[in-house]
């Protein structure tokens, strides 16, 4: 670590008028948003519907009623994001490395994890919902639990593990073949090689999209409200038609958002974290 | 600033001008006057000499039959004809428009002059529509199939320890909630179409329709399906169907009286008996 050095009076005059210059920028961005912020409102209120809307969309009694009934909604989106999201990552794991097994005598695993990830990338997510939580209890099999949101959660995993395992698989393949070559060559067999040495380069690599996928899940979760459970917008859905008031969908779009954008700066900060590594700053 | 950045700044400028005109607001045109009496035939229609009524898709029996508006079978598409004619257009100067639930109640201007969708009047819904005088007074009933655990129940507390489940957005869903108030969570389903499967997978015990559905669904659609009760009506004004308009609209007035006439007339009873009135009679929960 250098110590701090007193400036020469050349780098001190440089450095002022970078500050003076960093200095303008900011007022510039400042006063450009306010005027576009302005401009913005301006332009949404003096709509002849915007009194309407208001009442219909941004009614402060109607949010505070429908809040605890979205809130609750919200508690098994949010239960049924963290168990799936757990069942994506390790079924979209095995799914990848299967994918990527090398050699003639894996060649039947490799084409059944392609025609997964063929079958379950092509199917809507509401139709394999509406097949797994429907469908499934119709068979009557024993031992098949009955549950909406249980058979709605393996709906979604199997549906979801098709993209992550494709994420996945990228990032195995984007790790340089020396570093195969060099477990290899160190003594390491395959399986430790993919344990120790690829896995985790790989999923370093793909962090930011399995994040992105993260977010896509918070919202697709809400989905298994086809099959009967009562989640954040479903929630929303009945204070709506009780009073035929909007504003509880306002409510639940504000609570997902308030969700996701943590995800988000999770995302950036973790990025962040992988290039200073790498660039070793 | 460089004149690569004046000219970035020019385009915003350029952009934001256009966008602020484009959403310059629309004079509305003047609210007809409704004491003006209602001229058969000549109404304020969305389009002149033609009567835009609206229902949902897919439309359900007895309201409707195969999902067809335009037959004039079915208890609201036979009282969609008659108000109609009362009102002086007929059936060749009807025309229908299929509409989601959510965009016959939305603020924006509609696609209709009035909707028929078994929508039930309530105070709070006025802050949002206008509502016809009612045309129907509703009744919810619990249904079931053979078998199921609350097949043979009599009284609303032995189905509080049942799933049940009902249609998102109904009067049946909220006649669930406060009448029955079963300890376990009911199931909200987006259409009837999906609490049935349930109900046959055997995932819910019982589901809350009203009483013309409910004659429907056991007899033609479900496979050893079975009434369970009436719930009792509850004190106060009787859960009634009206038409839905746009909030202010001009022929609100029209449309009740004419709604009022076939009542006195007992043209309206007569529809009922014709088209509901296998809808007989159903035990009631006590």
């Amino acid at each position: 670590m250098i110590k701090d050095v007193p400036l020469s009076p050349l780098a001190a005059e440089r450095a002022a008028f970078r500050r003076s210059r960093a200095r303008r920028s900011t007022a510039v961005a400042f006063v450009s948003t306010l005027v576009f912020a302005v401009a913005l409102w301006w332009a949404v209120t003096s709509a002849p519907g915007w009194p309407r809307v208001q009442a219909t969309f941004f009614d402060p009694a109607r949010a505070w009623e429908s809040l605890p009934a979205v809130l609750e909604g919200l508690w098994l989106n949010i239960r049924v994001l963290v168990v799936a999201e757990l069942g994506v990552l390790v079924v979209g794991l095995v799914v990848a490395v299967l994918r990527t097994l090398r050699g003639p005598v894996f060649f039947p695993v490799r084409a059944l994890a392609t025609a997964y990830v063929d079958l379950f990338r092509g199917i809507p997510v509401l139709i394999a919902l509406y097949l797994i939580g429907y469908g499934v209890p119709a068979l009557r099999l024993q031992g098949v639990p009955n549950d909406v949101v249980v058979l709605g959660t393996c709906a979604l995993i199997l549906t979801y593990s098709a993209y992550v395992a494709e994420v996945f698989r990228a990032g195995i393949e984007s790790v340089h073949p020396s570093q195969r070559a060099a477990a290899r060559s160190l003594g390491l067999s395959h399986g430790q090689a993919l344990r120790l040495v690829i896995l985790p380069q790989a999923v370093r690599n793909v962090l930011p999209p399995l994040l992105n996928d993260f977010v896509a899940l918070q919202k697709d979760v809400g989905l298994i409200s086809v099959l009967g459970a009562v989640d954040a917008i479903r929630a929303a859905q009945i204070e709506q038609a009780r009073s035929f008031n909007f504003t509880p969908y306002v409510v639940a779009a504000l609570l997902f958002v308030l969700l996701s954008v943590p995800t988000g700066r999770i995302a950036d900060a973790v990025a962040a974290r992988g290039n200073r590594r790498r660039s070793g700053r | 600033m460089n004149r690569r950045a004046r000219l970035v700044v020019a385009l915003l400028a350029a952009v934001l001008g256009t966008a602020l005109a484009a959403c310059a607001p629309v004079p509305e045109p003047e609210p007809a006057d409704s004491a003006a009496g209602c001229p058969k035939g000549d109404l304020p229609t969305l389009t002149p000499g033609v009567l835009t009524i609206a229902t949902d898709q897919p439309a359900y029996e007895p309201w409707f039959t195969d999902d067809d508006p335009t037959t004039g079978k079915g208890f609201e598409s036979a009282l969609a004809y008659a108000i109609a004619n009362e009102l002086g257009y007929g059936k060749d100067r009807v025309s229908w428009v299929r509409v989601p639930f959510n965009a016959a109640i939305q603020p924006g201007p509609k696609s209709f002059d009035f909707n028929l969708n078994q929508f039930s009047i309530s105070e709070e819904r006025r802050a949002a529509v206008d509502f016809s005088s009612p045309y129907y007074d509703v009744k919810q009933t619990v249904i079931t199939i053979a078998g199921s655990p609350v097949a043979d129940a009599t009284t609303i507390a032995e189905l509080k320890r049942a799933r049940l489940g009902a249609q998102v957005g109904t009067t049946s869903l909220d006649a669930l909630n406060e009448q029955i108030a079963p300890t376990t969570k009911p199931a909200v389903y987006s259409t009837n179409d999906d609490a049935k499967l349930a109900l046959q997978n055997g995932q819910i015990d019982g589901i809350v329709v009203d009483l013309p559905t409910a004659f429907y669904i056991t007899s033609a659609e479900l496979e050893n399906g079975k009434i369970v009760g009436q719930l009792p009506a509850s004190p106060g004004t009787p859960e009634q169907f009206g038409a839905v308009l746009h909030k202010g609209s001009p022929l609100t007035g029209c449309v009740s009286a004419a709604v009022d006439r076939l009542r006195t007339s007992g043209a309206l009873a007569a529809l009922e008996k014709q088209w509901l009135a296998s809808a007989g009679t159903a035990p009631e929960l006590r």
